[in-house]
């Protein structure tokens, strides 16, 4: 079943020969791939789970697990490790990591595609791993039981020891896997039907275990796709047009480069996954030569069809589509609002909007490409490796069975490393000079060809009943359509009005845990914003702008209607219908958060005020639940300080308490730096800001102070990463009403806002 | 060629006086913990030593660190142990980790000099090194369970000493 090239990637067929297991179980939901040309190629038929995929135990009695995660600073790689470990019985100190290739045997056993965002990992992997890890445990023992004479019944496994009480005797994971004798197959059924500890069991899941990953982030040894050397390897700098997507290379005038020493050739792509538009590469024998050369060669552009666009232009575009009546199509539909309006007794409308927004990973995106016979090897540390190789097999031109990706650390991701435009050039590079090439890219590549987070505007409506009760709720998001983007149909949602598909990652998180009767929400693609600044998945993606908006609206129609806003949330938050159960969880981590910050407890001083804000991203189905509380203090000038952040977040199980709070507290940083501090903007078809000077992310001096609940009570645990993002710029944006009567609502927000507002 | 003095060591490299120190750092020496992030200054990810001082390597020029003495986060101590390395791991600092050799390069320049330094200090020591992960709490926390550590053990020699 596996189709990935035979013998290809040494350490993959190591570890097969080195595994002690084999075992077969169907996976669950396989998706279906097409549109990207080659993709369906890329993939697996429905891959069988062999336990000993994920990790190999070595006759010194390390165990060494596979991470087909990316681990982008997550350290997801070490989290898959733990869950192994736990059902395992191994010891911390044995455990040890590497990242997986792109060989279909690494698939996510759930999503069957390897592909890391959503806060999805630990969630979609933990059954897998545990019982990875207890069969494992299962073998091991039997072998030792074989070995030592004894039944296996009466041995206890603990930190990498077998033990038979009754004899003394004991045998080592190592003596076990030298013996030869831990062979056993399990049928998906015998898999299926392992026991796993329950909770009160565990001694690993829970424990802030050193993160195995962090000394190699100490010490300048981790290598990211950005350290990868190849012998005998060139260098590549890209020339990008002013256009961010659509132009096209009239000419390249070489003449000066050609002065450049160690210069090889200006390579002009060929794209034709049409993930790139008009780049050159300029290559030379170090990069500091091919950035001089880069910067010598004189390209003239035809800038295309997106060349006038601008930010202004795309929101026009959104303003004119949210107009139409017929425009885009429903992601919720419950009862009728429009008829519900005609009978409140107030109705309120509000605009929203968020700027263009840049990822930004401090690791400039880079790829090193190497054709070795008939096999082209990628380097680079990459989110969602089965569609990027199929577009580096696009770049070359060959079948994708024949690229092998090779999977790195990952100096950030955020979203843009499940992009795959950086292959591109690596591989043109490569095959135009028949030698390896790395390309990578300036900051000035980076953040003008980021796959950015959309522009986006959003129509609230609502209505209100004559007891203040929230009875209608239209909700309008107009935007790019980053996922549609990929050619995916299996990403796509089915649309309620069955106008056929629509991308639910600009829309997730607007089908919320209140009760409202009548309620819809429309996702309407900008095509002009689509076509001109090609978006991506930044960080919490749509959540990041649907709850700026609903959580600013709630505020807003709490404040309209005399009640406090948290109160107002609370009931909201009444659990009937589908919103049961979630509801409560979110009720809950609102009121953790509330009592965590001192909410309606004490008295601030003139031009300080609290603001609160409760998410539950990403999507209904993947909720973690979090709820923060922003304290602000306003100047005369519209000029905000964010005095504290309390945020209480229910994860359902701490595997990594420590993890979880590094996650919240990085993800609700990401947020104030969004919400504060960060914006792109699109002149002449072109992102305006070049590097860390006009494009701004949040530095030391910015940080306030944090209080941070985690909420586990048991449940499932859900991805971390993210929800917090979401949750910080709204329950800012009340805060600035609490504390100057300024309605903001438009990200970022700024003190001229502000300022505005105050006056209004 | 130039010859470079880092880390102990006398290494020439195959560069033009006019190349980023950081390249020549990363490609000719294959030093790889010394980060690309902005090429302009901005960021702090390619911080190295030189003279003692934090210097950003992306707008150093090789020429111009002829005869100076470079230090790079693989040369900061023999085993990984210098406190701020231990300090970053008792913390916890790192997620993706790209930055944090500069950050680590960076505290050491001002931990040098000042072993008992104020938050606010730290702050604007620290404020030219991004980290988009924003570990920047846990960065703050290492480096005063570092300085910590530098003043008890500096206590302790000067304690031998006496005695």
């Amino acid at each position: 079943m596996n189709k990935h090239v035979k013998n290809v990637t040494p350490e993959t067929s190591d570890l097969s020969r080195r595994s002690f297991l084999v075992g077969t179980a169907a996976t669950g939901l396989v998706l279906g791939y097409a549109g990207v040309p080659g993709v369906g190629e890329a993939l697996a038929a429905p891959s069988n789970f062999e336990p000993s995929v994920w990790y190999a135990i070595a006759p010194d009695g390390l165990v060494t697990v596979t991470c087909g995660k990316a681990d982008m600073g997550q350290h997801i790689a070490s989290t898959m490790a733990q869950i192994v470990c736990e059902e395992l019985g191994a010891k911390w100190s044995d455990m040890r990591v590497s990242l997986a290739s792109n060989d279909p045997k690494f698939n996510d056993p759930v999503l069957g595609a390897q592909i890391t965002g959503g806060s999805w990992s630990t969630m979609m992997n933990f059954d897998a791993m545990s019982r990875a890890g207890a069969a494992g445990r299962m073998a091991l023992t039997e072998g030792a039981a074989a070995s030592m004479g004894v039944p296996a019944s009466e041995l206890v496994v603990r930190d990498s020891m077998i033990v038979h009480a009754k004899s003394k005797k004991q045998m080592s994971f190592a003596d076990v896997v030298k013996s030869g004798k831990a062979t056993k197959t399990f049928t998906p059924d015998e898999l299926k039907a392992i026991k796993l500890k329950t909770p009160d069991q565990y001694s690993m899941i829970g424990v802030s275990v050193p993160q195995l990953d962090i000394p190699s982030k100490t010490n300048g040894t981790a290598k990211y796709g950005i350290d990868v050397m190849i012998p005998g390897m060139a260098y590549g700098a890209v020339v990008t047009p002013p256009v961010r997507f659509g132009a096209t290379v009239k000419s390249v005038d070489d003449s000066d480069a050609k002065k450049v020493p160690g210069f090889i050739k200006a390579v002009t792509l060929d794209d034709k996954t049409q993930t790139t538009t008009g780049w050159v590469v300029a290559v030379a024998n170090t990069y500091a030569n091919a950035k001089k050369a880069a910067a010598a060669l004189k390209v003239s552009y035809d800038g295309g069809p997106n060349a006038k666009v601008s930010s202004e232009s795309l929101l026009d575009e959104a303003k004119r589509l949210q107009k139409l009546d017929d425009s885009g199509q429903f992601f919720v539909k419950d009862g009728d609002p429009n008829a519900a309006f005609g009978t409140a007794a107030k109705v309120l409308e509000a605009e929203y909007t968020t700027s263009i927004n840049i990822h930004a990973p401090m690791e400039p995106m880079n790829a090193t490409a190497e054709f070795k016979g008939d096999i082209l090897h990628i380097y680079s540390g990459n989110q969602f490796a089965t569609r990027s190789g199929a577009i580096a097999a696009g770049a070359a031109g060959i079948d994708p069975k024949f690229v092998v990706m090779h999977q790195m650390w990952l100096g950030g991701g955020f979203g843009r490393r499940l992009d795959a435009d950086m292959m591109v050039p690596a591989v043109q590079a490569a095959k135009a000079i028949g030698k390896p090439v790395k390309v990578i890219y300036t900051r000035e590549n980076d953040m003008t060809m980021d796959f950015s987070r959309p522009l986006t505007y959003q129509k609230v409506k609502a209505g209100v009943d004559g007891d203040g009760k929230l009875t209608a709720l239209s909700h309008d998001v107009v935007s790019a359509w980053p996922t549609q983007r990929w050619g995916i149909p299996d990403f796509l949602s089915p649309s309620v009005d069955k106008k056929g598909p629509l991308d639910a990652f600009t829309v997730n998180g607007s089908d919320f845990f209140y009760t409202v009767p009548n309620h819809t929400v429309r996702a309407i693609k900008n095509e002009m914003a689509h076509n001109a600044t090609p978006s991506g998945q930044l960080r919490s993606v749509a959540p990041g702008w649907t709850f700026w908006a609903v959580e600013s609206m709630i505020d807003e129609i709490a404040v309209a209607t005399g009640k406090d806003p948290a109160q107002f949330r609370i009931s909201l938050l009444d659990g009937a219908g589908k919103n049961d159960g979630g509801a409560q969880r979110l009720r809950n981590t609102l009121l953790a958060a509330m009592g965590l910050a001192g909410y309606g407890t004490r008295k601030l001083p003139k031009g300080e005020g609290m603001g609160v804000a409760c998410v539950s991203s990403q999507e209904r189905a993947t909720a973690s639940w979090t709820a923060c509380v922003a304290h602000v203090a306003v100047a005369a000038s519209g000029e905000v300080t964010v005095k504290k952040l309390t945020v209480a977040t229910d994860v359902g199980t701490q595997v990594h308490p420590d993890n979880i709070r590094a996650q919240v507290e990085g993800a609700a940083m990401w947020g104030l730096s969004l919400a504060m501090y960060e914006k792109a903007t699109l002149k002449d078809g072109g992102i305006e800001q070049t590097n860390f000077d006009s494009y701004t992310p949040l530095r030391m001096s910015q940080v306030p102070e944090v209080a941070i609940a985690v909420i586990a009570n048991g449940e499932k645990a859900t991805g971390v990463g993210e929800p917090a993002v979401t949750v910080i710029a709204p329950a800012i944006g009340n805060a600035i009403f609490n504390a100057s009567g300024a309605r903001v609502r438009a990200l970022p927000i700024t003190a001229e806002a502000v300022k505005a507002g105050m006056k209004a | 060629m130039p010859t470079l003095t880092i880390n102990g060591r006398s290494l020439s490299v195959d560069a033009a006086n006019d190349t980023p120190l950081l390249w020549a750092i990363r490609e000719q020496l294959q030093m790889t913990g010394t980060k690309f992030g902005c090429g302009a200054g901005l960021c702090g990810a390619c911080t190295v030593h030189v003279n003692g001082e934090a210097v950003r390597s992306c707008q150093t020029m090789v020429g111009d660190v002829a005869g100076k003495k470079i230090t790079t986060i693989e040369g900061l101590s023999a085993k990984g142990d210098h406190p701020l390395q231990k300090a970053w791991i008792a913390e916890q600092v790192p997620q993706c980790g790209y930055c944090q050799s500069g950050q680590i390069m960076q505290a050491a320049s001002l931990l040098a000099k000042n072993s008992n330094p104020t938050k606010e200090e730290v702050v604007a020591h620290m404020d030219g090194n991004l980290c988009r992960c924003m570990t920047y709490s846990r960065i703050q926390k290492a480096i005063m369970r570092a300085a910590t550590e530098m003043r008890t053990a500096s206590a302790t020699a000067t304690e031998r000493r006496a005695t």
